[in-house]
Order: structure tokens, then sequence, then C-alpha cells
């Protein structure tokens, strides 16, 4: 680690690794833009991604100096010098923008990193500083990645056709010519593929569920924080443990029973089971907020002579209804993304969830920009949720549950 | 001198905040006696008999009731027949009987000796059925006016049937059968090391990955929110469409992953990621790992953003370097959270079934315990063999959790 304290070790290698990361992620963008060939040249990426970092570690140019390397690089890019190799059959609109976008991106972050190191040797604080800032930008882009590149590739496949995919399977470039053609697949979805039904079945079932969850779990939660009892610590360590029965241990006798007394295939018997796994849920999270309120308040209402019940009506629910939010939000979720048991107990297509019907999608004769037009369609709604009411959601996932 | 101390017992008012209490959970002790104690029991229970998925239809006496014969005018003969049979062909039916109500105007010229015709209501016991059994009972009718002015014909009526059958499932045959089964095969020792080594390795794979994600969040710009939420993301979507996602993205065929691999040099040929051992389980790991690290991302943050920034401050006036802040300051604080969420994620991911299930179903050596249950109870139709698998990852569970508790008392608030 010592030897690498050297303005002259420390920015040249930075810059190369630098070089190598963003050259990797210019061309996996690019490819994935145009399905173009897109390749990082590994040695070419090393030698001028340490010459750059190099120069600019020791503020060899001012800004023009620069400028005038980020065009050399870009430069010799085009002309097949460059960390990025172009395939041959590229157009030249996508080869420039791809030199330029490099070069530039480059000379800006590396300069960054590497600006305010002082020549010769480092102490350890300027050192680690300038490898931070290296590592941040590689976790921004790696993060990034790897959760935008399963999407994208969701989104754009349900926009293709067969053919289109299996010709090249990184062109998912948008042929915005053909319209509302793109839609396709949605479109069959709905007319063809019962979408509306599964749609409006999800939605009917989740709330269902939120509704159901609620009016057992606060009772119990406010109980649980609020009442002295015997048993009271036994029974909060009870709803962790039963959190953590795994659905499928009871998923067996479920069906057996469903089976026997006619109930599977039908909406109640889906309704009586989901809830049951998210009250444990909501019971948790809810007491530890109901805990959290101030008992003063409920206290001067017990002395105005309210009842118990009358002041959980009128205090404790009124306050906590971000607390409330949070929990319904966290349920909704739970019951509109499960699978397992909608996929044990239904088999009769009218009565399908969104994942269910998803899951008879999965077959060879359907075509798959199909399974990922409907992928899309189940995750939108919980996502515009899930983002609309982001602080809620956060909050509640925090707030007491890691259930997953 | 007395001994001044709080009241002991309990005085009417805390009897009755007691029984409020009970009142309030109540509805939530019944759902949940009902819904999760009830088939706990019921899986120990089955896991001890030799259970397949057709023994779940009870045999049943099925009966199909015709007339034959001119029925349109007076005089006419006609034939009732009665078809009966066992819908079971390896199970027998004992005292099967079964009754029904003639319609109005049928003049019986003959009644079978097994049965009684008392004016209009035919009874017959039939005695005990042996597997695959079929009887035909016929009934010699001549017609009369009234049968026509009445409009009803005989199975207008419904015939009602009775017949007992064991059900092996609540009979009293028990069996250690299925679980000498699971454990003489090897197979079970190869299900339970892939089951750790995807525990394992995908706890703490999220832990770490969030523990890097946290780091990288951990200070206020502008955009945090919008990259918060957007780390949430494959948290937050339906299992089914990520596991779909990556399953196209991995295609070995026309997969992108692979194109683009091929296109960078990186492999000569197309890699089979879901369909090869070892890669299949590695890459059920890694799907793992992507799934879940948003929440240890979401906990390591929240407990982060509470720790005291005049430590660092004072750190920094020190001369400590940030990897020495992070090492000495930060990673000690986080011990609490991180061992907790280590233990329920690893108690989680011991659970997990839908993930595997829909990547790989199991193959390519990725079959973990949960998917075993599935395996021995639909693919190959044995519900004992499958309840038996459950029995041992409760009793797994159940080690867990002894270990859970012991910790959880220490991080409480989670």
């Amino acid at each position: 680690m010592r030897a690498l304290r050297f303005n002259a070790v420390t920015s040249p290698l930075l810059g190369a690794l630098w070089m190598v990361v963003l050259s990797t992620t210019i061309a996996v963008i690019m490819s994935f833009a145009t399905g173009a060939a897109f390749r990082p040249h590994l040695l070419f990426a090393l030698f001028w991604g340490g010459i750059i970092g190099w120069t600019i570690g020791h503020r060899l140019g001012d800004f023009w100096g620069e400028v005038m390397g980020t065009i050399a690089l870009a430069i010799l890019i085009v002309m097949g010098f460059g960390p990025l190799s172009i395939g041959t059959e590229t157009g030249w609109f996508p080869s420039a923008f791809a030199a330029i976008a490099l070069s530039t991106a480059f000379t800006y972050s590396v300069h960054v990193i590497l600006d305010d190191l002082p020549h010769g040797a480092l102490n350890r604080h300027e050192f680690e500083r300038a490898v931070i800032r290296f590592l941040t930008g590689f976790g921004y882009i790696f993060f990034s990645a790897i959760v935008l590149i399963p999407f994208y590739v969701m989104v754009m496949t349900s926009f293709k056709n067969q053919a289109e995919l299996m010709q090249n399977p990184l062109d998912f470039s948008i042929d915005l010519s053909k319209g509302a053609a793109l839609f396709r697949s949605y479109d069959e979805l709905f007319t063809q593929f019962n979408f509306g039904t599964y749609l409006f079945n999800s939605f009917f079932i989740s709330v269902l569920t939120v509704i159901i969850t609620l009016a057992f779990a606060i009772p119990g939660a406010y109980a649980v924080a609020r009442l002295r009892f015997q048993g009271r610590a036994l029974f909060s360590r009870s709803i962790l443990l039963i959190y953590m029965v795994p659905m499928i241990v009871l998923a067996l006798p479920i069906y057996i029973a469903f089976s026997t007394t006619g109930l599977r295939n039908t909406f109640s018997g889906i309704v009586m089971i989901y809830p049951v796994t998210t009250i444990p849920v909501a019971l948790y999270m809810l007491q530890g907020y109901f805990r959290g309120l101030p008992a003063e308040v409920e206290e001067a209402g017990l002395m105005d002579g309210l009842s118990r019940l009358a002041v959980i009506w009128k205090i404790t629910l009124p306050l906590s209804l971000p607390a409330l939010a949070s929990v319904s939000l966290y349920v909704f979720m739970i019951a509109w993304n499960e699978f397992l048991l909608a996929f044990m107990l239904l088999d009769d297509p009218s009565k399908f969830t969104l994942t269910r019907g998803i899951a008879s999608l999965n077959s060879s004769e359907i075509p798959r920009q199909h399974l990922m037009a409907g992928s899309v369609i189940a995750t939108v709604p919980i996502m515009a949720l899930f983002l609309g009411l982001e602080r809620f959601m956060t909050k509640g996932l925090t707030a007491g549950s890691v259930k997953g | 001198m007395s001994e001044l101390s709080p009241p002991t017992g309990t005085g009417p008012l805390a009897k009755r905040e007691a029984r409020l209490a009970w009142g309030l959970l109540l509805p939530t002790l019944t759902a949940v006696a009902l819904v999760i104690l009830l088939p706990l029991i019921a899986i120990f229970w089955i896991s001890f008999k030799p259970v397949e998925l057709a023994d779940l239809r009870a045999p049943e006496v099925v009966l199909r009731e015709d007339i034959r014969g001119d029925d349109d005018a007076v005089g006419d003969e006609a034939v009732i027949r009665y078809r009966l049979r066992n819908s079971s062909q390896d199970q027998p039916i004992a005292g099967v009987t079964f009754a029904d109500t003639l319609p109005l105007g049928l003049n019986v010229q003959e009644v079978d000796p097994r049965c009684i015709l008392d004016d209009r209501a035919l009874r017959c016991d039939l005695g005990d059925w042996d597997p695959g059994t079929r009887e035909t009972i016929t009934l010699p009718v001549i017609i009369e006016q009234a049968y026509l002015d009445g409009g009803l014909r005989p199975q207008d009526s419904p015939a009602s049937t009775t017949g007992t059958s064991s059900n092996v499932l609540t009979n009293a045959t028990f069996t250690l059968d299925n679980f000498k089964r699971l454990f003489s095969g090897d197979e079970f020792f190869e299900v339970l090391w892939v089951t750790l080594f995807y525990t394992v390795f995908g706890t703490i794979g999220a832990l770490v990955v969030g523990l890097f994600a946290a780091l990288l969040l951990n200070k206020s710009f502008r955009g945090q929110g919008i990259l918060r939420g957007l780390y949430l993301f494959p948290y937050v979507a339906p299992v089914i469409a990520v596991a779909f996602a990556w399953l196209i993205l991995f295609d070995p065929f026309s997969g992108s992953a692979n194109a683009l691999l091929v296109q960078m040099g990186v492999t000569p040929q197309a890699i089979n990621f879901f369909g090869e051992r070892p890669l299949a389980l590695i890459m059920v790991t890694i799907f793992e790992i992507w799934r879940y690290f948003p929440l240890s991302f979401l906990f390591i943050l929240a407990r982060m953003q509470s720790i005291d920034s005049d430590m660092y401050e004072a750190a920094d006036m020190d001369g400590a370097s940030p990897f020495q802040q992070f090492w000495y300051l930060s990673v000690p604080q986080l011990l609490g959270i991180l061992s907790v969420l280590f233990l329920l994620r690893f108690i989680w991911t011991f659970n997990k079934f839908d993930d595997i299930f829909l990547l790989t179903g199991g193959n390519a050596g990725t079959r973990t315990l949960t998917v075993n249950v599935y395996e021995q109870a639909f693919a190959v139709s044995n519900i004992g063999a499958g309840a038996a698998v459950a029995v041992v990852i409760f009793a797994c569970l159940l080690t867990f959790s002894v270990f859970f508790l012991k910790y959880i008392s220490q991080e409480e608030g989670l």
C-alpha cells in the first residue's frame, strides 16, 4: 500500500482502472442502445487511461490542454487505437457519439478524481480520498447497471417481435415508425389473454387483503403495545416466530384442505389465506409504531371518560395515519407480488391473479415478448405506487420488516 | 418495621385491562391458529402417512340414472336403470346404499331383491364394494296417466348415495417410510448442501452488497432520493417478473447477456447460465443477492444515518483516514444491525422457494429443501414425502429461531 502512495503511481493507476470501467460501461450502453459491435480494448484502455491519469494528476495542462487531450482521445477511438473498439459496420453517428461520450466523460471524471492530488508523496488521507472517489464512481455505475439492465431488457423485449429478437439479441433500438404496433403484445394480452381480468383480480384481492389485515392487526398491535397482560412478552416473540414460518411448509396442508373442501379456485380461499400471511408483519410494524406514540395523550382521553376502544378510534388511529399508510402499502405489495399460493391454488383462468397469469404465459407456444409485456404490466402499477409514496414505503420497510 | 413495596397481585383494573387485551387479540389468534398452527400440525401428521396426490380424492359412489324404452303413452313399458360404480380403482367402499324417489304414475313390475320400495321411495342396500366395482340395478315399470301429467322423469329427482371409505389422511395408518426414503439416498445430502451454499452465500452477498450501496448513498446530494428508490426496484418488483427477465437476459440462444459477452470476446460461445452445474447454483445465488441487497441496504443506511456525525469530525481532527474511520468507527456501530440482518436473512433465504422454482425449477443442481418439498409433492405426486421434507425444514427453522431470539433481544426495535 505504501508503495502506491505517490502521485506518480496513484494517478496513472487510478486513471488506467477508471478507463477500463468507463470504456466497458460505454461499450455496454452503446451495444444495448444500438445493437452494433462495441467492445472495450483492454490494453489500449490501460495505456491511455494511465497516460491521461498521469498528466491530469500532475496538472500538466490547463483547461484548454485538457480539451485538446479529449479531442485527441476521441480521434484515437475513431481511428481504432483507442480504449473502445468499434465494429467496422457501425454507422458514423453512433461511432462518433461513443468516441466523444467516452473521452469527455473520462477527462471530466478523472479530473474530479485526481485533481487535488499533491505532487510527490501522498499522505494516507489524500490517497484514500482519491481511491474513495474512484470507488464511488464505480459504485454508481455498478449499482445503476445491475438494477437497470434487467428492467430495461424487460421493457424493450416487450416492444419487439420474435424475429427481431432472434436476429440480434442486443438490438434494443425502438423502431418508432411502427407506431401503435409497438404495443401489439400488450394489446394481445388484454384482448386475447384476459389480462384485464387478471389485473382486476389482483387489484381486488390485494385491496381486500389490506383491509382484512388492518382489521385484525390494529386491535392486536394495540393490545401488545399498550395493554398489560400476562404473556405479553411471549406473544410479541411469537409474532416474530410465526412471521418466519416458510410458506412452502404451510402450502401443502392448505392445498390439501382446500382441495377437499372445494375452496381451491375460489377468491374466498385466496382472501382467507393472504391476510394471514401478512397479519404478523402488520402486527409487528404497527405495535412498534404504537409503542412510540406518547401514552399521555391516550391517558388524557381515558381521564376524560372515553372508553379504551373510543381512545383507539379517536386518538391512536388518527395519530398513526402515516404508519397505517406504510403498512397498507407494504401489505398491498406482498399480496400483489404473491406467487406461490396463487400458483398452487388457482387453476381456473377466469380467477387468475396477475402473477398466476404471467406464469401461464411461460410456455414454448407463447412468444416471449408476451411474457415480458405481462411482467411489465405486473411491475408498473406497484412501481408507480412505490415511487409515488417512496417515503412511506422505505419507512415502512425499516419499521419492522425484512420479509422476502 | 414493615417493608415498603409496590402492591402485588392483580387488581380489578388490571384484570379488566387484561380481558380487553385478550379480547383484542382473539381474532388474530384465531386466524393464526387456523391458518398457521393447524397446517403445521397437519404437516407433521401427513409426514407419517403414505399419501399420494391421487389419494386426496376420497373414493365415492358414482351414480347415473336414466329411463330406457318408451315413456310417451299410457301402458308403455320402460326400464329405469341405475348404473353405479366405485370411482376408485384401488380402494374399497363399505356399506354402499342409495335412495331415490320415483315420480308419480309409474307401476313398478319387479323390485331388485336388494332393494325395498315403500310407496314411491326406493332404498337399496348394496353391501361392501371392492375397488372398481360396477353395478346396474333395473326397475321395469309401466307408464300411467299420472306420469305423463306430472312431467317429471326419474332422473329429475336426484338419487342420494352413501358409503364409507377409509381415507388415508384420517385413518390410523402411520409409517416412517417417508423419512426413511428421504434420508436413505445421497440425494438428500446434495439437497442439503445446495441449500446451505445458497443460504450462506446469498445472505452474506446481500449484506456486503447492501453495505456498499449504503456507503454510496450515505451523504445528501441532489437525486439521492431517486437513487435510493431506484436501488429498491429489485425488491419491490414482483418476483415472477424479475425472474423471467433474468431468464430472458441470460438465455443461452437469444439472450442479450450472451450476445454481449461473445461480442466483447469474453467467451467464444454462448453460456447456458441457468442450465449447467455448477453455474446454475451460482446464478441463482447471484439472483438472490441482487433481489435482496436493497433490504440490507435500507436497514444499514437507516442505521448509518443515526450515527452521530460529531464522532467523525473528531476523528478527522485526529487525522484518521477515511478507511480508518470506516473500520474503527462505522463497522463497530453497524455490527448490531449486521448480525440481526444476517440471522433474519439467513432464515428467510433458507425458506425461499419462488426464486429458484421460477429460475431453474430445481434443475441443474439447484434443488434446495423448499424446492424439494414441491418436487416430491407435485412432480412425484408423493405428498407424504413432501411433508417429510417440510418437517425437516421446520426443524431447521426452529434451531435458527433459538439463535435468533437470543440476538434479537439485544437489537430491539427492528
